[in-house]
């Protein structure tokens, strides 16, 4: 029928983990839609190389644009080759990450295309010539299953749901060219990245979350679950309930919930927190949600697969010291 | 300085959603609505850029029913000066909303155009890139602070890692996420002052919606958990089952 575009993510010219899930559920559409899976790259001068892995996820084909001008994100250069790369295909789906660049991206993409786009799907289908996809709305309350009149259908997949799947493919890397690449800002120019978090994963993209809510008393508390978080790995990062947030404990980066981040990751602890609605709306999709609250009746243990029933103050150091004896016997 | 917010009525957060007959679309029975939450944080940076500048105008602008006027009214209540209510649906196709809100905008002379980064009912954080992509003017989305001088808007950005620190010229387009702006409370003062205010009706002037909900559905139920015991000395036994039984570590 038509093949599929996936469009990768790109940091300081290292491919980012959440393309490996991009050409993964591209793959799964195309195998759907009888078609094959083109990956797109934009980087810097020798990206490229780093570009023949993106075939272990099914990708048959990589268009690579290496140039200065697309070293680093910028929205206007990128949508314009973006969208070059779309128009000089057969597509009939492309997908991006519903990361902060890719929902930066793919609307401005769509826009440029004028066809619909349908944001942070978690599954897709295929009926006919009809491609569907199903997406969360009420911040994760209720599911849609949305159905595209125009094509190609452009999707965002939401981090952390379309597990990476190696099916390896041919993988050959081709050039592409962009003609508008080279044109002036744009009137939007980039100062500065300025990182937080000394490195940790953001928490919307770690499988496992330590978050920490008001019954953790107190920022200077913290230290305790930045512990825990430590003895579970690098994999791990802190999240925080909207009370901590707007209290000034934690920045806003951390939030889980409503008007914060919506995550998905493997494991979920939720500390001191008690499950207010808009919380849990940001984490309910969790595949294992542990729950630690001085309060039986708290409306967290409703969704907790696992709860302890105590002080997360006492808590939390001893699961610290379990997680590193059971780490310290692998 | 002219500043046009857009805003969308959505329900109240802490809402219980039911889905209506026929599995395709939400039971409003009992729901209560408001300005949703993002372009709270928007029309509140609106609402001080114009304190501080001692001119200009704050206008809103919605795509809706006829119930929207309602919602535009509390954004008057917040200190709008005015506000334009397109009729129409926004449905799940933000392409179609952006163009119908484009086609206004065009004329409104606005020298930033503010948005709320997502509607906090189709989640989808679509419109206020689109409307910028097709207006042709530079966008900064999901900005949790700006400062206007000279023409320029110095935005952060949150992104995976860290903030960005960008410049866009105006007139631009802006989202907004969570950030500096904590929106205000109406007083009775503006709230009555609302009702007084102008409030323009048109027919939107979109595309018609090429997506469209097939069918809504409820999450799919979790199987019930359970208390695995109390206090610390429980620590033992749950990392035990994280391993053994959850595989999650």
């Amino acid at each position: 029928m038509g093949d599929v575009l996936a469009v990768v993510e790109q940091r300081e010219g290292k491919i980012r983990g959440v393309s490996q899930e991009v050409v993964t559920a591209a793959a799964a559409l195309g195998a759907k839609l009888g078609g094959s899976v083109h990956a797109l790259l934009l980087g810097p001068p020798g990206i490229a190389g780093a570009a023949p892995s993106l075939g272990r996820h099914g990708a048959e084909k990589i268009r690579v644009a290496e140039s200065d001008a697309l070293s680093v994100y910028h929205p206007q250069v990128y949508a314009q080759a973006v969208t070059e790369a779309v128009k000089g295909g057969a597509y009939v789906a492309v997908v991006f990450a519903a990361t902060a660049q890719g929902k930066d991206l793919a609307p401005r993409v769509a826009a440029m295309l004028d066809v619909p786009l349908a944001s942070d799907a978690t599954g897709f289908e295929v009926e006919g010539d009809t491609v569907l996809a199903v997406r969360p709305i009420f911040s994760g309350k209720a599911f849609a299953t949305v159905a595209f009149s125009a094509a190609p259908a452009l999707l965002s997949i939401r981090p952390n749901v379309f597990q990476p799947r190696e099916q390896p493919a041919s993988g050959t890397v081709e050039a592409f060219a962009p003609q508008g690449v080279d044109s002036g800002s744009g009137g939007l120019r980039l100062k500065e990245f300025r990182a937080t978090g000394g490195g940790a994963k953001d928490v919307a993209e770690a499988s496992i979350v330590v978050t920490g809510g008001r019954g953790m008393k107190g920022p200077e508390n913290w230290g305790i679950l930045e512990d825990l978080r430590e003895a579970l790995g690098s994999d791990a990062a802190l999240g925080a309930s909207r009370a901590v947030v707007d209290a000034g404990w934690r920045p806003h980066g951390e939030q889980v919930g409503q008007t914060g981040k919506t995550v998905s990751p493997k494991l979920y602890f939720a500390f001191g927190i008690s499950g207010a609605i808009q919380h849990l709306a940001g984490m309910r999709t969790s595949q294992t949600i542990v729950a630690v609250n001085k309060d039986a009746s708290a409306p967290i243990f409703q969704v907790a697969d696992y709860g302890i029933v105590g002080d997360a103050l006492e808590v939390v150091p001893r699961l610290a010291a379990e997680v590193r004896k059971l780490r310290a016997g692998d | 300085m002219n500043i046009v917010v857009c805003i969308k009525r959505t329900p109240d957060t802490e809402t219980r959603i039911k889905l209506g007959e026929g599995g395709a679309s939400i039971d409003p029975a009992g729901v209560k609505f408001i300005i949703s939450p993002y372009d709270e944080f928007a029309l509140e940076a609106a609402l001080q850029l114009k304190e501080a500048a001692g001119d200009g105008e704050v206008a809103l602008l919605s795509l809706g029913g006829e119930e929207t006027q309602e919602t535009l009214r509390q954004g008057l209540a917040m200190g709008a000066d005015r506000a334009v209510l397109l009729k129409g649906n926004p449905g799940v196709d933000g392409l179609a909303t952006a163009k119908a809100l484009a086609a206004e905008l065009k004329g409104m002379n606005a020298s930033l155009i503010l948005f709320g980064m997502k509607g906090a009912d189709m989640d989808q954080q679509q419109v206020g890139p689109m409307a910028a992509t097709i207006l042709g003017l530079p966008c900064a989305t999901a900005v949790s602070e700006f400062q206007v001088a000279g023409g320029v808007a110095t935005c952060h950005r949150e992104v995976e890692g860290g903030v960005e620190v960008l410049e866009v010229d105006l007139p631009a387009v802006i989202t907004m996420t969570k950030g500096k702006f904590e929106p205000r409370y109406a007083s009775l003062k503006g709230i009555m002052a609302a009702k007084r205010k102008p409030m323009e009706q048109k027919d939107a002037q979109g595309g018609e919606a090429r997506l469209t909900v097939r069918a809504l559905a409820y999450p799919p139920e979790r199987p019930a958990g359970r208390i695995v015991g109390e206090g610390p000395d429980a620590a033992a036994e749950l990392v035990r089952l994280l391993r053994e039984e959850a595989k999650a570590l």
